[in-house]
């Protein structure tokens, strides 16, 4: 099985970026040009891009009518200099509600690595694009360390919140997040594997319990707390905070729990917030 | 375990919410029944089964079936008006809940009528991440994914019919990568499924329904 620490091993004796590890891979993979995975990269970028926008708007509400509007209430509170966090923390959680929510009501999104966790690449990435001088290739090399994460992820563990909760989901966006994060802001291979470990662990066991089984409640807003921990785990990462756990096996442990956790937990809508009393009687009115 | 294989299966696909599963893998059973079926449909009854019944209303699964069939794909932004753009194109359908038995949770029956008249069934499940199967068409058990051109032979159960087919496909250089053929009894009704490399032009089909006892045979394009 493919480890993630190989490419960070990799990269470093090269002395290249770890996306340009994985570029090289997915070209032999994939039997296609640098120039064609960029561009087919690009054409996810800008449907990002166009996700967060048309979320900050705030106009749109979900089939359920629970979603919606939440992501410009944080932009209008940060556009008015009030923000408690500051401006980068403000603007990710933003961004990140402005795509989940868009997700929630029938809009277009890139799935990162799915649809329920789409939020938070796009908001982490974008945000350290506001706050630092980057160029759009380097945004889509950042791209490729998160996918490439992803793939890792998927092979060891699992991206699905029906087999892993929603540490496989958000959780997993998280990692990959901070990972994409630390080698945009100029972090070296092995600091992009502690950020994705620190975020990774910090995501450990969450289940996947939404309301009436509808990416809406608590999915939307679990997309902002999940890219402000990816935050938190670059900026550690970036300061030279290690993870005493290696990615690979806090990756292998995440699989791990999602086996060990009851069905009940894992997207039925049988067990967590979907079976409060609150979220029941949401279900009922809906349904 | 899911096989993800390569980065864009990471990062994307580009889909309008809010389910993988329930929204972009509708969309793709709905285009898939619409292939099958080989022309317009104008009329239907979509059978929902297990979580497609239960939670579908809210992942706008009944809207992405019916966008499936009008032809649209996972990322078209007209999908939540599927239902007004099927009233203008004049296809008509019905939806129904149903226990289909053991089968996965997100599944659904179509029963088709197309513009012509032609009838179909079919049956199939998003199993994931947009991911589908098409487990049934009319009375034959099948497994067809959509990720290869495929294509599909009902026709009565003859010897030497399979070597007829394969050798017009050599022909054409065009590359096998899996085939399953089933029949009712023996020679009775049978049908051929086989999952190829390259695309199955409209000649190829052509000279495959000049083959004796081929009541139909249909080229599915990858979704």
């Amino acid at each position: 099985m493919r480890a993630y620490q190989d490419w960070v091993i990799e990269a470093e004796t090269k002395g290249q970026k770890l996306s340009q590890v994985i570029l090289q891979d997915q070209m032999e993979e994939l039997e296609q040009t640098e120039q064609a995975l960029f561009q087919r990269m690009s054409a996810n970028l800008k449907v990002m891009r166009e996700s967060v926008e048309a979320g900050l708007v705030g106009k749109r509400r979900s089939l359920s009518g629970l979603v919606g509007g939440d992501a410009a209430k944080v932009e209008n509170r940060r556009n008015m200099g009030a923000s408690l966090v500051g401006e980068i923390m403000s603007g990710a959680i933003a961004k990140a509600l402005a795509v989940a929510e868009i997700n929630a009501c029938m809009g277009k999104i890139v799935a990162a690595p799915t649809a329920g966790s789409c939020g938070v690449l796009p908001a982490v990435l974008l945000t350290v694009e506001e706050a630092r001088q980057v160029s759009e290739r380097d945004l889509l090399l950042a791209l490729f360390t998160a996918a490439g994460l992803g793939m890792i992820l998927a092979e060891r563990a699992s991206v699905s919140g029906a087999e892993g909760g929603c540490q496989a989901e958000i959780g997993s966006a998280a990692a990959m997040a901070a990972a994409a994060a630390v080698e945009l802001a100029g972090g070296s291979p092995s600091q992009t594997a502690d950020a994705a470990a620190i975020a990774m662990k910090s995501m450990l066991g969450l289940v996947c319990d939404p309301v009436g089984g509808l990416v809406e409640v608590p999915c939307v807003k679990r997309n902002a707390t999940g890219a402000t921990i990816a935050l938190a785990a670059a900026e550690m990462a970036l300061s030279g905070v290690k993870s005493a756990i290696p990615i690979d096996e806090v990756i292998d442990t995440m699989g791990q729990i999602g086996k060990q956790m009851p069905c009940a937990l894992k997207e039925t809508a049988q067990g967590g917030l979907a079976v409060s009393t609150t979220g029941r009687r949401i279900q009922a009115d809906f349904l | 375990m899911l096989a993800k294989s390569n980065v864009f299966d990471l990062l994307g696909p580009i889909m309008v919410g809010p389910s993988s599963s329930h929204t972009a893998g509708a969309v793709r059973l709905g285009g898939m029944a619409r292939k099958i079926l080989g022309e317009k449909p104008v009329e239907g009854t979509i059978f929902l089964h297990g979580s497609f019944a239960k939670t579908g209303k809210g992942h706008g699964t009944d809207l992405a079936l019916l966008a499936g069939l009008l032809g649209m794909l996972p990322d078209d932004e007209r999908i939540p008006e599927a239902p007004k753009i099927a009233k203008e194109r004049g296809l008509s359908v019905n939806y129904e809940s149903v226990d289909l038995g053991g089968v996965h949770p997100n599944t659904v029956k179509f029963d088709l009528v197309g513009q012509s008249g032609g009838h179909v069934e079919v049956v199939g499940s998003s199993i994931g991440g947009g991911t589908i199967v098409i487990h049934k068409i009319n009375d034959f058990e099948v497994e067809i994914r959509g990720d290869y051109p495929t294509l599909v032979i009902l026709h009565q159960d003859l010897p030497g019919l399979v070597a007829q087919v394969t050798l017009l496909l050599a022909t054409a250089h065009i590359n096998i990568a899996s085939m399953r053929v089933s029949r009712e009894k023996k020679g009775a009704k049978a049908l051929m499924v086989l999952e190829t490399d390259q695309t199955i032009d409209q000649a190829v089909l052509a000279l495959m329904r000049t083959l004796p006892r081929i009541e139909q045979a249909m080229a599915i394009e990858p979704l």
